[in-house]
Formats: C-alpha cells, structure tokens, sequence
C-alpha cells in the first residue's frame, strides 16, 4: 500500500531524510517512533504530498508521488496534532464543506454518518470552537476518513489530550484501523502505540534504522526496543 | 539498499482533470466556507470597513479641500483607501487559514491547487465589494462628489478584480514566512502599480466627464492587467503553496 525507496529530503543545506526505505502492506498499523527531530512529521508531509521529496521513488496506493499527488490524496487521510477544522463553521458545516472538497456524493447522509460514528451527533450544530481539544480532535479523524481513504497517516494525534480524551481518541483509532485501512502514526507515547499498532518502525539519522512486529518483539518491553534502536 | 524497482503506476483517476464538476465545487465550497465564517466571526470586514472609513476620515481633514480639488484627488484617494484596506483583508484572509492549520486541509483535497487560488480570490473579491459598497456612498457625503456613476462602478469592478487577484496569489506568498504582515504591503504594491495607476486615470476620467475615447485606453489596460494576473496566478499558484 505504501513504498518508498531511497528517499531523501533536504531543506537547504540540512538533509532530514537520507535515503529512507519504508513499507506498510494493505491493512497494516505502522506506528513511527523517534526522537524530536528525526524527520518523522517531514517524511508523513512527504506521502501525504504536502512536501516534495529531494530525491527517491515513492507510491501509495499504488499512485506515485510527486507526479499523481491528486489521485494519492484522493485516497489519503490525515490527522495531525492540529485538527485542520474551521472554528467559526460548526462540525456539520465542516464536514460538509470538506466533503464537497472531496466532491463526496451525497455528503449529507456520510457526514451524518461520520457524527455518529466521533459520537459527536448532538453537537453538529455547534461551532467547533466551543469544542474541547478531544472533541475537536475526534471530529478531525471523521473529517479525515469522511472520503473513506485506504491510507491514514495520524502525525502525534494524542497531543494535548487529557487521559480520558486519548483513552476514547484510541478506541476510534481501533474502529478506524480495523476496517482494514492502512495506518501509519507517528508518536512519542510508546505505551499507546504498543497496544495499537502491529509494527514498530524507528526513524533515526534519517533512516529507518530498525523494524519489529508485534511478534517480533515477543514479550520485550517496546521501551527496550526503542532505545537499542536509538543507540545502534 | 534496496535496488528493486517499485510497482507499476496505476492509472490517475479522471477525476482530477479540471475544469470538472469537482474543480467548481471545490472553488464554490472554499468561498462558501470563507463567507459563512466571516459572517459569524466578522474579523475581517470589520477591520478592513473600520479602516477604510478611518483613512476616508483622515484624508478628509488633513487635506481641507475646496469643492473643485476635492473632484481632482477624488479618484486618488478612493483608491489608496481600497488598497490599503484590500491588503489588510488579503493578509488576515490566509492568515486564518495559515494559523489555523487549515491551509494543511485544503492542500490535502484531491482537486487541481488552482482551485484553492480561485475560491479564496472569490471571497476575498466579495469581502472587497462589500467594504467599497460602504465606503462610496460615505466618501460620496464627506467629499460632496457624486460617485454613483455607471463607468465608475465598472473601474471599480475591473480595478478590484486585479487587485485582488495578485493580491491573492502575493498572500498565499508571504503567508508562509515570519514577516508576512509588513511583506505583503512590500510585495503587493510594487506589482498592482499598474492596475492603481489605470484605475486612478479611469476613475478620474468618468468623474471629470471626459469621453469614453479619451478613458478606453485605461479601461482596456485594466482588462489586460486582470486577464494577465489570473493567468499568472493559475499557472504558478501551486508551486507557491508548496513546501
């Protein structure tokens, strides 16, 4: 669902990604970890085609980036830290106004679907400036899979939530996930991504310098995992 | 490192091409939403209708006019007013989006960018109108002129529809740096000379009675201004935008 070869991005004379390889197969939940810094958030900028690669060869969705980036995001969602909604619009209006951005047909009963699903149905006349940062979040992954995509790339979605908020913000990760979609997250909270994701992908100096599946890791403590990877 | 090759390139979907139902949707959808935020929160025409109506106040009194200049700097001052007050709405229009993170939403639709370029240039456009709506008929009372006239109001449609389409691509520019306040002023200025200068002549001519033969060169310059701006700004909107 996702390749990338040999990428490498460079901003000036600071090169961020040094010829990174990565692979996620249809259904698969990648979490990417690593230090501030590493080039997670530039590398998911890159797939979700809001940055442009220096060099490598990259395909999601079986489309390559740079050259087919429209029929990429058509097929693309994505949820960062900040939830990309309109506070003066109310999550009905905005759902609505990116499902006519996704020329979505019959927008109306997916957007009420989508509400139903955050569990924000009885506030979708509210303006999502009155909303809390959970609740703002929530309606961003149904804002995100409002055009239901294949690939989902969530960029340190748990920031800034009380317990509570992340505790239900996972349980739509897991509903989202489920449904077969392709997940790749970035995230520094290795006690949430151990109980999501099927693989655990370090991005250091550029590359990803180590993998391992949940099988993989046995009973090692994930922790472990991550500093053996960050001291390599 | 590994040398295989990736697999074949499916083929992009039509749905991208433009212009296609999903390419005017997208540009109606974007303008839509920018009108019904603005309506509830009114930051924008506020500030840009409190401010044209403060340089209207200020020019009014500093320059103690008689009846026969105030004719002459008419056309002058009505377009410093809407310039000014066009580039305060043209910085905060993408600064919301900017700040909010929603520039990120935007980009992320899978539609042509130039669509983008289209519906923000359709609101900020309307956001225009409506400050020039308010401000004439205030200037027509302050200044004792008669600003209700047909060829004016077309200077003014073609004078703003060139304004405001550079003024758009120039703030999607200077949205992505620190210093986006005092460098859109710095970059906008310097390229709608040409469509002031033509706009100030035009307004002038119709306010002073000449014959349309004398004022159609003008009128023609600002044609071809708004047709250049928009063809520029079509072809060069998405490698502006990009990272």
């Amino acid at each position: 669902m996702i390749e990338v070869r040999k990428l490498i991005k460079r901003f000036g004379s600071k090169t961020v990604l040094r010829g990174l390889d990565f692979q996620a197969r249809e259904g698969e939940f990648v979490a990417l970890l690593g230090p501030n810094g590493a080039g997670k958030t530039t590398f998911l900028r890159i797939l979700a085609s809001l940055a442009q690669p220096t060099m490598g060869a990259i395909k999601v969705a079986g489309y390559s980036l740079p050259g087919q980036a429209a029929a990429v995001r058509r097929r693309l969602g994505v949820v960062s830290h900040l939830p990309l909604l309109y506070g003066d619009l109310t999550a009905e209006e905005n759902l609505r106004f990116y499902g006519r951005m996704y020329d979505i047909p019959r927008p109306g009963a997916r957007v009420d679907e989508m509400l139903e699903m955050v569990g924000l149905s009885a506030r979708r006349r509210d303006l999502v400036r009155t909303f809390s940062r959970g609740m703002q979040q929530r309606l961003a992954i149904g804002r995100a899979i409002l055009h239901d995509p294949d690939v989902l790339l969530f960029d340190e979605p748990h920031t800034g939530l009380d317990q509570d908020a992340c505790d239900m913000l996972d349980h739509l990760l897991r509903e989202v996930a489920a449904r077969g979609r392709t997940v790749v997250m970035t995230s520094h909270d290795l006690a949430r991504v151990e109980d999501l994701a099927g693989r655990f992908d370090v991005l250091s100096r550029g590359v990803i310098s180590a993998s391992a599946s949940r099988s993989d890791l046995g009973g090692k403590n994930l922790l472990d995992f991550y500093r053996q990877a960050l001291a390599g | 490192m590994d040398d295989r090759p990736l697999t074949a390139d499916r083929k992009s979907p039509s749905t991208v091409r433009r212009p296609s139902s999903g390419y005017l949707k997208a540009i109606l959808a974007i303008a839509w939403k920018d009108l019904a935020s603005e309506l509830r929160s009114r930051e924008l025409l506020s500030a840009m209708l409190v401010f044209a109506l403060l340089v209207i106040l200020i020019f009014n009194f500093a320059l103690e006019l008689d009846v026969a200049t105030r004719g002459a700097v008419t056309s002058g001052v009505l377009w410093v007013t809407f310039a000014f007050a066009g580039t305060l709405g043209l910085n905060r229009s993408m600064a919301i989006e900017k700040d909010r993170g929603c520039l990120d939403g935007l980009l992320l639709a899978p539609v042509d960018r130039s669509a983008i370029y289209f519906g923000k240039f359709l609101s900020n456009l309307a956001f225009m109108f409506i400050v020039e709506a308010i401000v004439l008929p205030v200037y027509s009372v302050l200044y004792n002129v008669n600003l209700f006239n047909p060829g004016l109001l077309l200077v003014i449609l073609l004078g703003s529809v060139g304004y405001v389409a550079v003024g758009t691509l120039l703030s999607s520019m200077a949205v992505q740096t620190r210093t986006r306040d005092v460098l859109l002023p710095i970059l906008l200025f310097p390229v709608a000379v040409p469509v002031l200068v033509a706009a100030v002549k035009a307004s002038s001519g119709f306010l002073q009675g000449l014959a349309f033969a004398e004022i159609a060169p003008y009128v023609n310059q600002l044609i071809v201004y708004d047709v250049i701006f928009i063809a520029v700004a079509f072809m060069v909107f998405d490698y502006v935008v990009e990272e």
